[in-house]
């Protein structure tokens, strides 16, 4: 199957303007976005710029917007696209490099700033630090984040505010914050609950949308707000239990969020 | 001139683990990390099934089934872990090496779930731990299927925590060796498209292994085996380049890994005829051999005519009796990796599977400390290595499934102690004069990449990639002749004619992509003719090395190490070495290896 490709080619230096360039690419049955890129690359256009390591969506590198969406190109069929023409461009919201290719350090900068190192002010023990299954399956969701970004890029707050942590930063803080080994909430509180932090999220739900690992950043968003404003309150180690939570769907029962002793119930 | 204390390269477990390690011990000490990408991008993070110690908190019971063991009686112990380790190797790995490894886990997997890994965890919140391939007791670590992920991401952030300067998108060219001192490297910044000298008191390499010589790999595009070329042209010989290792299950026809820990967690290989074939290779292990012995079956069986699929190209992973909260809880990404691939879901679906190139025994030799050494023992001064880029040789022949995460953390940790310790020497101290960098070595870097850029031949990069990959797969995979190793090394040299005739599309410098894999595919057409020479040479069976004319080890005459030199034309001349023991000798002798 013959499939045309519209490909973004931008080198900040040399043109005024972005353009898309087409390609056509012969598809066979389990080609991917990025096998196809690939085949531009190596035997039509080895101009055509993009990142890419592990293809098998757990290093990050290859998040584009594909046919209107954040994805990774390579876990993304083309069959599965169901279109005759297949649009690449670089993730929306962060500088461009050159073509596919996006300045990462923004990003990087913004998680440094969550602090995403676990912090202990007991000294170890001997052995393992012990945490339940149930302790555990509090972060289990949000450790899947492979930093492909294409939840921050997908925010239109993000867009609109270079500021703004965005949602893979938040889901970091998340991490470490409900992270039972972790003693620093405070800490990351005072950054995640800044005035550019979790405030400025307005449940669009894209980032969770689009995020190629299932990692639910909205949602752990919302249990930041009541974790900062609990704490903000004074509220620690109070059990409450909040009657209604329209924000969990039925059957996510399993990512029910604890804010410092405070059970929040679907 | 860019200058530091210490300058690794790699942002693997390995040199991140190792830069923690500086940090540490020596907090004064300026040191910087050189990668190719950025660090959570790196291949380790592709690891899935775990990573070894005898942590002792899951035994067999009587009937083989892993159970919680009593906190007061671990049910693991590190001399069989060692032991484990030795015979998986095929009595090949140096004991010294092995020991430490052995020995070292347990301490390392605590460290780092102290750093904050996210394992997987026992009713009573202890590590879990789960059955391997080769291994004893169940002594897997693991994050569901995502321990290397785990791991890579828990490092990454001490990096942010120690604050180590980090050189993302950078291209190491070459290592700068002279009067048997390392210097630095140089390399490129693929942002800017400029080259720079970076020198440096002590340089560490972290870089990988060289999966991508082969067509069908679990290896990620960035697996191009650069430190081990870059050592090679510098004059340090590569150590046992032949023991590559195929892992069975690899997702077929695209070589994706499915880990492991999926026969660790219960599931079967099928033939075409529904059978569970690793009854007739390895009864007393079935499905739970060591890698080498498992791909050798699955090939015996296609061979034999028992595969299934259309062709009877393949064998089958049976997942089924694990049933759905099984998978999505221990194994959700390998069961996610069928559905996106292939369109199969392992719920209802057995998966076809192949044996994938997957682990890089060989490489840049270095003692039991994480010194590189050339010769049978000769320290390179200010050189060291660690992962899967170094043979220490901690694996031998032939890996055991979750010893290369571990190799990763205790070995980069073992290494930073290592420089660490040399950067203690009065003489290397902090505020000692660095080593000079000779004044050419950035200027033959630059050379070297006109000259590429110049180049206006008729020849395409991929063509010569695609048909080097497609015949080392073919001529020195799982089952190895002297024939088709002879073809290879001619294969080889044509390429590397070929590849003189080659041109770029893209002549510009700045995030030159097209530049970058051309000079990898250059280290793909070096370090491949050692692999095979190597192979061609070894007239035994060991390990992952399988010679249909010589089926046996032979012990006599192959108890020993390959060196493979490079020579002034570019060829590689091969010598040997002996096995390195600790001082007391062999802690184990060789034996018949049967599971």
């Amino acid at each position: 199957m013959e499939v045309r490709f519209r490909v973004h080619r931008y080198d900040p230096e040399e043109d005024a303007t972005a353009r898309y360039q087409v390609y056509t690419v012969d598809v066979d049955g389990d080609m991917t976005v990025l096998d196809c890129l690939n085949q531009i690359k190596w035997y039509q256009d080895g101009t055509v710029t993009f990142r890419r390591s592990c293809r098998s969506a757990i290093c990050g590198s290859c998040g584009m917007l594909i046919n209107g969406r954040n994805r990774l190109a390579c876990n993304t069929r083309v069959a599965d696209l169901e279109a005759a023409e297949v649009s690449v461009g670089p993730l929306p919201g962060f500088p461009i490099l050159r073509d596919l290719v996006v300045d990462w350090d923004p990003f990087f900068a913004k998680d440094a700033a969550m602090k995403p190192y676990l912090i202990n002010d007991t000294p170890p023990p001997d052995k393992e630090r012990r945490q339940s299954p149930e302790e555990y399956s509090k972060i289990d969701n949000a450790t899947l984040c492979i930093m492909c970004g294409c939840c921050s890029s997908s925010c239109p707050v993000v867009w609109n505010n270079g500021q703004y942590y965005g949602p893979a930063a938040l889901t970091k803080a998340y991490r470490f914050i409900f992270d039972s080994r972790d003693t620093a909430t405070r800490e990351r509180i005072d950054m995640a609950g800044s005035e550019e932090g979790t405030w400025r999220c307005h449940t669009i739900f894209n980032c969770t949308t689009d995020c190629p690992k299932g990692v639910l950043n909205t949602q752990n968003i919302q249990a930041l707000k009541r974790k900062v404003m609990l704490e903000k309150l004074g509220f620690t180690g109070t059990k409450l239990v909040f009657n209604v939570d329209p924000i969990y769907k039925e059957g996510e029962a399993q990512h029910e969020h604890e804010a410092g002793g405070i059970a929040t119930r679907a | 001139m860019i200058t530091h204390d210490v300058i690794v390269v790699g942002s693997g477990l390995a040199g991140m683990r190792a830069a923690v390690e500086i940090r540490r011990k020596a907090p004064q000490a300026d040191i910087a990390l050189i990668t190719k990408v950025y660090p959570t991008r790196s291949h380790s993070g592709a690891a899935q099934g775990g990573i070894a110690a005898a942590l002792g908190n899951i035994r067999y019971d009587a009937n083989g089934v892993p159970v919680a063991a009593p906190e007061d009686q671990p049910g693991d112990d590190w001399l069989t872990h060692m032991y484990d380790t030795v015979k998986g190797a095929d009595f090949i790995g140096d004991q010294d090496a092995q020991e430490i490894l052995a020995r070292e886990a347990v301490p390392t997997i605590y460290e780092l779930e102290h750093m904050g890994v996210p394992f997987s965890r026992m009713p009573d919140g202890r590590i879990a731990q789960r059955p391997f391939g080769g291994h004893t007791n169940p002594r897997a670590c693991y994050a569901a299927d995502r321990t290397g992920h785990a791991l890579l991401h828990t490092l990454y952030g001490e990096l942010v925590r120690y604050n180590v300067k980090v050189y993302p998108e950078w291209y190491m060219l070459s290592v700068v060796i002279e009067d048997n001192s390392c210097r630095g490297v140089t390399a490129l910044d693929i942002r800017t498209g400029e080259v720079h000298a970076v020198n440096a008191k002590a340089t560490m390499f972290g870089t990988g292994g060289y999966g991508r010589a082969f067509k069908i790999t679990s290896n990620a595009f960035s697996s191009t085996g650069d430190g081990i070329t870059a050592a090679y042209r510098a004059g340090i010989p590569l150590e046992d380049m032949e023991f590559v290792q195929f892992h069975p299950t690899g997702l077929f026809s695209h070589g994706i890994l499915l880990s492991e820990g999926a026969r660790g967690e219960g599931g079967y290989l099928l033939n075409g005829l529904n059978e569970r074939f690793m009854s007739r290779y390895a009864p007393g292990r079935m499905e739970l051999a060591p890698r080498d012995v498992v791909s050798r079956s699955i090939y015996s069986e296609l061979e034999a005519g028992r595969g299934a699929g259309p062709n009877g190209e393949y064998v089958l992973l049976d997942l089924r009796h694990l049933g759905k909260q099984k998978l999505d809880e221990r194994l959700p990404q390998i069961t996610e990796l069928a559905r996106d691939y292939l369109g199969i879901d392992p719920v209802t679906e057995p998966v076809p599977i192949q044996p994938t190139a997957h682990y890089s025994m060989g490489g840049i030799p270095t003692d039991a400390d994480g010194r590189v050494v050339r010769g049978e023992n000769e320290i390179v001064q200010g050189f060291f290595a660690a992962g899967e880029c170094a043979c220490a040789s901690v694996h031998g022949a032939n890996r055991l499934g979750t010893n290369s995460l571990l190799e990763a953390t205790v070995y980069g940790r073992r290494t930073g102690q290592t420089i660490a310790n040399f950067l203690h020497l009065e003489s290397q101290g902090v505020g000692a004069a660095i080593p000079a960098m000779p004044s050419q070595a950035l200027k033959q870097a630059e050379d070297e990449l006109r000259e590429l850029l110049s180049r206006t031949g008729r020849e395409i990069a991929a063509d010569i990639r695609k048909e080097l990959q497609a015949t080392m797969f073919q001529n020195a995979g799982v089952f190895r002749t002297p024939e088709k190793l002879e073809a290879e090394l001619g294969i080889i040299e044509d390429l590397r004619e070929r590849f003189a005739l080659i041109s770029l599309d893209d002549k510009g410098r700045r995030y030159n992509t097209e530049l970058i894999e051309t000079l990898e595919l250059a280290h793909l057409l070096e370090f491949s003719e050692c692999i095979v020479a190597g192979a061609l040479a070894r007239q035994e069976s060991r390990g992952a090395h399988a010679r249909r004319d010589f089926p046996k080890r032979d012990d006599t005459h192959w108890m020993k190490h390959t060196l493979a030199y490079r020579e002034a034309d570019g060829r590689a001349r091969l010598d040997y070495k002996p096995v390195r023991y600790g001082p007391d000798g062999p802690r184990f002798q060789p034996e018949e290896r049967k599971y």
